[in-house]
């Protein structure tokens, strides 16, 4: 390996002065085809970087994480420094707080969604400032989100809680939900509403039962991007649901999460929580990387 | 005609369409509802700050909680060093990736190459930052600020650059994490409109000898340039709101006594994360609600931006994304 | 033209001094004509004259967009469709569509037929089995899906997808039912089928149809009504349309020299 890169490092100023010499000395279709080639050579060397970052990335996730992982991971709880435990609770917290932002922002985002498809063809201003703003909300930093709801739920009632947290995540699922549900329902052909409504369908049931239905697959598909978004959210999560070290199921206290555990391990001194905090890191990219597996499958499945 | 069985007809109610579009107005309503909520509710907060400073808050580099002194410069700097460390590394990576995918690729690899940049847009940042903290800034510490400080040490004005302690934290560090982490956002976004280019302009460059460059920089990219600008913006949105990839390497230290691109330093959602949940009320948590809203101002105003010019170089040739 | 020409037939359907706008633009001009209960009325003309307009008009499917109204009066009975008060899922209930490509919705074929019969009639389940073999076997598309009823709609072949459309639009008794160019998107044997069906459901229905097909008309219509830039040019018998045209401009479509 090294005497390749030795080889290839003592070769390289060669190279580079051939291509000088004959971009000096050559016609102007060799300069033009020298300009080509090394152009085309950097975007070679530009895919290599970058693929070479990530695929390091995600080899030290496995290798760290899997080695981090044992059956107490999941069986016991977060332990002080220097003590065995597992991640037990704060994987329960993550996933009760995760399922519970989705059922709660499902329903508002799709409503919204369905507003703007079927209901704003006679608003126009309204619809487009509704959309304006969803794109603001989809792109706003997750934290400022995690501010106002500390604001609104955490200083109001005088305590971090698991409500909190559930209320900040389903706020970033709202925004992701608006946006592929009114791009899937636009996808449905106007002939298909027409036939539901020269039956005498009323417009309610032409949307639940036809326009819907036949988005079905797309607006799954946003769904289980914006569940897989939130499942690895942690700045929302920093002062809204915090941190538990106990196993918890109040709603209305802290609760361990595991996003803000890993902060907190990762940036501790101690070697056994930057080991479990691998092993949370491997089991959130696995679990996001699951999910956006199977969207991908549903998406394709539709066509 | 009448059917072997059938039953009078009813009318439909009317409380069925009434109800449901009382909801989607509803939500809608809803939406416009948090914005304006999320405004007010930061600005509510941030009173106290803004009463004090004003927006002299801006140009303030002092931030002490221990003396109750707050200023935004220092975590302005912060993260606005790291943004365009990250569009500085990033953007020409990215064009190359989606040149190489659009253009240089053999078929078969396209797809498992353009599946795999995307998957890794969805990684968590939090696994990004960890990364760079125990694996990355280590190395970057040993293999490039040593032997660049032992190159620039004595040169003035260079040596400043590089100062510190090699513990492979600072600016430059969250600039390259966050770099690794927008290049998947912006090539998927550039090759996505890459691929919209009408197959029949780019034959009609090619079947006048241009090489496969020629085509791409001459033809290709000022047709998406709406697109092409589209995506940069988007990564910067999100490198300028990131959280988690700049928490865990900048450092944590509001300062901005020394240029170094290795010293530790703040970014507005690295001070937040830090101090936020101990901040305990008062002057310090109102100055740091007075960051928050700053920082989404400037993320509208990149996506205000962005929009603006896509509207606008998408009314001049019709080339949308 | 003159409104009251002959039909021999007690009309279903009778419009009178019918003006349609998109926004400014002035699609139908003073249409009047009566449409023959449990007839076969052809429409033609050039594209964009106004025939699959006139027939939206009729079950007032140009509600849904705004910009687009309606002046003057469309009778079915003693009731004017076009008023206000009327209540237009009803409307819509009375008088049944079919487009011209194939609508099947993302459902079971079963569900597809029993769709628009639950949105007025509670029938128990045994019932709606009968309701929906009914309208199939009146689609003819009985035979061919009776072992399938619980496939998806979409799962169809092009000419059996429009069959099931008629099927669905069938099963809710409407007293006329519109056909907007139903066989523009079918190849030869399929449109044969269809022909053949709507020949035979006229015995029991009232039909109005759009055409762009000149044979088509021929074959299958009894009434024809030929319009051009959003006006009625001429309204008469099937065969006294094709054989013995009044006007030179009808003339020239139909034989060819024009559209």
């Amino acid at each position: 390996m090294s005497a390749i890169i030795y080889a290839l490092a003592v070769l390289m100023p060669f190279l580079l002065i051939g291509l000088g010499w004959a971009y000096l000395r050559g016609s102007r279709f060799t300069r033009r085809r020298i300009i080509n080639y090394v152009s085309l050579g950097c975007s070679v060397l530009a895919m290599i970087f970058g693929v070479f970052w990530l695929v390091w990335i995600l080899w030290e996730t496995l290798r760290l994480g899997l080695g981090g992982l044992a059956l107490s991971t999941l069986t016991q709880m977060t332990p002080p420094p220097n003590e065995t435990g597992g991640l037990a609770n704060a994987i329960f917290g993550s996933f009760v707080m995760v399922v519970l932002a989705t059922f709660v922002g499902t329903p508002i985002g799709v409503m919204a969604g369905v507003y703007l498809a079927e209901y704003s063809s006679k608003s126009w201003f309204v619809a487009s400032t509704t959309r304006f703003v969803n794109d603001i909300l989809l792109s706003a930093p997750s934290i400022v989100i995690g501010l106002f709801v500390y604001a609104l739920a955490v200083k109001k009632f005088h305590t971090f809680s698991a409500i909190a947290g559930v209320l900040a995540l389903a706020l970033l699922v709202i925004p992701v939900v608006i946006r592929t549900t009114e791009d899937m329902l636009r996808l449905v052909p106007a002939a298909q509403r027409e036939a539901a409504y020269a039956l005498g369908a009323p417009k309610w049931k032409v949307i639940l039962q036809v326009t819907l239905r036949a988005a079905r697959a797309g607006v799954i598909t946003g769904i289980l991007l914006a569940v897989a978004r939130i499942t690895g959210e942690t700045a929302p999560l920093l002062f809204t649901a915090l941190n538990n070290q106990f196993w918890s199921t109040d709603l209305g206290a802290p609760m361990a999460n595991l996003p803000v555990t890993i902060f907190k391990f990762a940036m501790s001194p101690y070697e056994n929580w930057q080991q479990l905090a691998w092993a949370g890191v491997f089991l959130i990219t696995l679990a996001v990387l699951f999910l956006n597996i199977v969207a991908r499958w549903i998406a394709r499945e539709r066509q | 005609m009448t059917p072997p069985s059938s039953s009078a007809r009813h009318a439909p109610a009317i409380w069925g369409d009434f109800v449901f579009a009382l909801l989607a107005w509803g939500a809608a309503g809803l939406t416009l509802l948090l914005l304006a909520g999320i405004l007010i509710t930061l600005l509510i907060g941030a009173w106290p700050a803004i009463d004090k400073y004003g927006l002299g808050f801006l140009a303030r580099s002092v931030w002490d909680p221990g003396q109750e002194d707050f200023g935004a410069l220092a975590m302005m700097y912060g993260t606005l060093a790291t943004s365009f460390i990250a569009l500085l590394i990033a953007v020409p990576v990215s064009f190359g990736i989606a040149l190489f995918l659009t253009e240089l690729s053999p078929t078969w690899l396209k797809r498992p190459l353009g599946t795999t940049i995307e998957l890794l847009a969805a990684v968590p940042s939090i696994v990004y930052g960890m990364w760079g903290l125990l694996v990355f800034g280590p190395i970057l510490a040993t293999y490039v600020q040593q032997p660049l400080q032992n190159l620039f040490g004595d040169t003035p004005g260079l040596s400043a650059l590089v100062s510190g302690p090699p513990v492979g934290i600072g600016i430059l560090s969250a600039g390259i994490i966050l770099a690794i982490m927008v290049i998947p956002f912006i090539s998927a976004v550039m090759r996505d409109v890459f691929e919209i280019t009408p197959a029949m302009l780019k034959e009609s460059a090619y079947g006048l000898g241009s090489t496969t460059w020629e085509v791409v920089w001459k033809v290709v990219l000022p047709y998406t340039k709406a697109g092409v600008i589209g995506g940069i913006m988007l990564g910067l949105g999100r490198a300028l709101g990131e959280t988690m990839a700049v928490t865990f390497v900048i450092g944590n230290m509001s300062q901005l006594d020394t240029p170094s691109l290795f010293a530790a330093a703040n970014s507005i959602t690295s001070v937040l994360a830090n101090e936020f949940a101990e901040s305990g009320g008062g002057l310090h948590e109102a100055a740091l609600l007075y960051l928050g809203l700053v920082l989404f101002f400037i993320t509208f105003v990149v996506l205000a931006c962005s929009r603006y010019l896509l509207y606008k170089l998408g009314q001049r040739e019709g080339s949308g994304s | 033209m003159d409104a009251s020409v002959q039909i021999s037939s007690p009309p279903k359907l009778t419009v009178r001094d019918l003006n349609f706008y998109y926004d400014k633009f002035h699609a139908l001009k003073n249409i009047s004509l009566d449409i023959a209960e449990k007839q076969v009325t052809a429409f033609i003309g050039p594209s964009g004259c106004g025939k699959s307009t006139l027939l939206r008009v009729f079950n007032r499917m140009f509600e849904l967009y705004p910009g687009q109204r309606a002046e003057g009066q469309v009778m079915l009975g003693d009731q004017d469709l076009l008023d206000r008060n009327q209540n237009v899922a009803l409307v819509r209930a009375r008088i049944g569509m079919v487009f011209q490509k194939p609508t099947p919705f993302p459902m079971t074929i079963y569900d597809n037929v029993a769709f628009g019969v639950k949105l007025y009639e509670k029938l128990n389940p045994a019932d709606m089995d009968d309701r929906v073999e009914w309208a199939l076997r009146k689609a003819a598309l009985w035979d061919e899906v009776k072992d399938k009823l619980h496939a998806s709609g979409t799962s169809l072949s092009g000419g059996q997808q429009q069959r099931l459309c008629i099927a669905r639009g069938v099963a809710i008794r409407p007293e006329v039912l519109l056909l907007d160019e139903p066989c523009s998107a079918l190849d030869p044997i399929s449109t044969g089928k269809i022909e053949e069906l709507v020949a035979e459901l006229k015995n029991e229905i009232t039909i109005a149809i759009v055409t762009h097909n000149m044979q088509q008309a021929a074959r299958c219509s009894d009434y024809v009504a030929y319009m051009y830039l959003g006006s009625l040019i001429e309204f008469g018998a099937t065969q006294q349309i094709f054989f013995k045209p009044a006007r030179q401009e009808t003339e020239d479509y139909i034989t060819g020299r024009f559209g």
